[in-house]
């Protein structure tokens, strides 16, 4: 069955899963590649017309030779020197892996490469494509040849929850017993959806960002109604930025 | 049950940090081998990293962090569990000598099998040609088909002007593009189960079987010789070499009596594979240059005699190069 995710289980069990690329988000970084191979190509065609004029014979050779290297060298050298990229790949976010998470191999870049011959057939990646589709883990026949997938590689920064917590006075905490009742009635996919919002709110346009927190508190107000005084005069924003450090920080189950 | 996140990240980071550099370290210096100490460490923060990622799973609704951290457990993994040789740097005279001529002879039952199918495609082309001269439009490439043998050597022996004067080195890069791409693509066919390997194999010896019999036939042995033996002789071997390493991946594919998985026996003869195309490759790079210019000229200009000896040769030392090279 496609999950879309390919999950790794270590010996140690634990499970990690990495995301894998569509067809679609490849053919399109194969795009960029083929452009930027037409674009070198095209200029060792223009360099060596000066050269053309020394000796066509010379001229001809290094063009015939350079143009087959470049096309067949291009993915092999970039995904090997890049740690499974090329500049498709880099701009659609994209890697190449070794299917069971392993270091990528120069033999697993090169037979993937190679056998891009089969999956170019008839035209367009129309074998790779199709192959892509009905496997489970959306490899092509180089993919499985190499044992390698493509997944996506979205910006991975540390996680930064310091703008989580209030750092000042959370009114909320004055009520032990409704802070409780709250933990007990608000499920994690409740709670973490409320983080994703304050983790993510200045990617919202003012008003959205308005509407969500409202609606977001108007839910959470339901499960658990605090005193007038413990809620009176802060917004909507600052009300679920209380609650989920009443949550979160202050709970039960403390670790590290 | 909700952990308490911001204490854990705050408490753990210092320890996701110094896996995250070390990795970058080891990343960076593909060839960086860890003293003792470093080793232990590492698999410290590893094991610390892996279990931070398990408790998060199961408690946290925090999925940012979960993404950090499986994206780290990820690349530590592949680093602490992988058993294949690390890469070293790459000797080209202890590849050609030992490497690939091993290689080929630990896998020659397969090389055995492409030649006994580009043989039989020899035969069915030899064959075809002796009982339906007509079938000479299909089974002969290049324009063969256009001339009979003796009014091509007619033409060849009394020619002029070298046909191949001013351009001969783009001819020769010409083929030898071509030539790897052909048996690039022989080998890619594997993927097919080995169907597509031994058509192109099969397809390969009916047109050398077809004009093989067609120069014979009309009694043109001499120029044939002198003309195919001199890049066909490591010409033909590398195109069976690539069929060779078709028919190891499509081996590895099918997996005859095999109890490993096929992720495993695709990984066993990746290593092989890789070698036997590096293989065919320079082999075909001689050919090309050979076929260039050394096969296109002929008598008055390259005495026949010359032309077989040089392939005899080369023949000779072909077949000890691969079965007693690396020994």
């Amino acid at each position: 069955m496609k999950t879309g995710a390919l999950l790794i289980r270590t010996p140690e069990g634990i499970v990690f899963s990495q995301s894998l690329a569509g067809p679609v988000t490849r053919f399109l970084a194969w795009f960029v590649d083929f452009l930027c191979i037409s674009i070198l190509t095209s200029t060792i065609g223009t360099l060596l017309g000066v050269l053309r004029l020394i000796s066509a014979n010379i001229a001809g050779t290094a063009f015939t030779l350079g143009y087959f290297i470049i096309s067949i060298g291009y993915g092999i050298l970039l995904e090997w020197t890049w740690r499974g990229q090329t500049i498709g790949k880099k701009m659609l976010r994209l890697r190449v892996i070794d299917v069971e998470g392993m270091r990528l191999q120069f033999d697993q870049v090169m037979t993937r490469n190679l056998l891009r011959f089969v999956d170019m057939l008839p035209a367009f990646y129309f074998v790779g494509g199709l192959a892509c589709l009905l496997n489970r883990n959306c490899q092509r026949l180089g993919d499985i040849a190499a044992n390698t997938v493509v997944i996506r590689t979205p910006t991975l920064e540390e996680p930064d929850l310091d703008q989580l917590l209030t750092g000042k006075f959370n009114s909320l905490r004055q009520y032990p017993h409704l802070a409780a009742r709250l933990r007990q009635r608000v499920s994690p996919a409740e709670i973490a959806t409320a983080l994703q919002a304050i983790i993510r709110r200045n990617d919202f346009e003012p008003a959205a960002r308005v509407n969500l927190f409202e609606q977001l508190a108007a839910h959470f107000r339901s499960k658990v109604n605090f005193p007038r005084e413990a809620t009176d005069g802060i917004s909507d924003e600052q009300y679920l930025r209380n609650l989920v450090d009443v949550v979160m920080g202050r709970s039960v189950a403390g670790m590290g | 049950l909700i952990i308490d996140l911001q204490r854990f990240i705050s408490s753990e980071r210092p320890s996701w940090n110094n896996l995250d550099t070390m990795l970058r370290r080891l990343e960076a210096e593909p060839n960086l081998r860890l003293n003792l100490e470093d080793l232990e460490r590492f698999h410290d923060l590893y094991e610390h990293a892996a279990a931070d990622l398990a408790k998060l799973t199961t408690f946290s609704s925090e999925p940012e962090t979960r993404r950090y951290l499986e994206n780290l457990v990820a690349r530590a993994y592949g680093e602490i569990h992988e058993t294949r040789e690390k890469r070293r740097r790459i000797s080209p005279l202890k590849w050609f000598f030992r490497t690939f001529p091993q290689t080929f002879r630990r896998h020659v039952r397969v090389f055995y099998f492409s030649l006994a199918v580009t043989l039989t495609g020899c035969a069915f082309g030899s064959l075809a040609t002796g009982f339906d001269p007509d079938s000479r439009r299909v089974t002969m490439p290049f324009g063969h088909d256009q001339l009979r043998p003796s009014e091509r050597v007619k033409e060849e022996e009394t020619r002029a002007e070298d046909l191949l004067a001013g351009h001969r080195s783009s001819f020769s890069a010409s083929l030898i593009t071509h030539n790897i791409q052909v048996s690039i693509f022989t080998f890619a066919l594997g993927m097919t189960w080995g169907i597509g390997t031994i058509f192109m194999l099969f397809y390969n010896g009916i047109a050398l079987g077809a004009i093989s019999a067609d120069y014979i036939g009309d009694g043109q042995t001499k120029f044939l010789l002198g003309w195919l033996l001199p890049h066909g002789v490591v010409e033909i071997p590398a195109i069976l070499i690539a069929g060779q390493a078709g028919l190891l991946l499509a081996l590895a594919l099918i997996g005859w009596g095999e109890r490993v998985s096929m992720t495993t026996r695709l990984r066993e003869v990746s290593r092989d594979v890789m070698n036997l195309s590096f293989g065919f490759a320079l082999l075909l790079v001689w050919a090309g240059f050979v076929e260039a210019f050394l096969s296109q000229y002929h008598e008055p200009i390259v005495p026949y005699e010359a032309k077989i000896t040089f392939g005899a040769i080369e023949l000779a030392l072909l077949c000890l190069y691969l079965s007693k090279s690396g020994q």
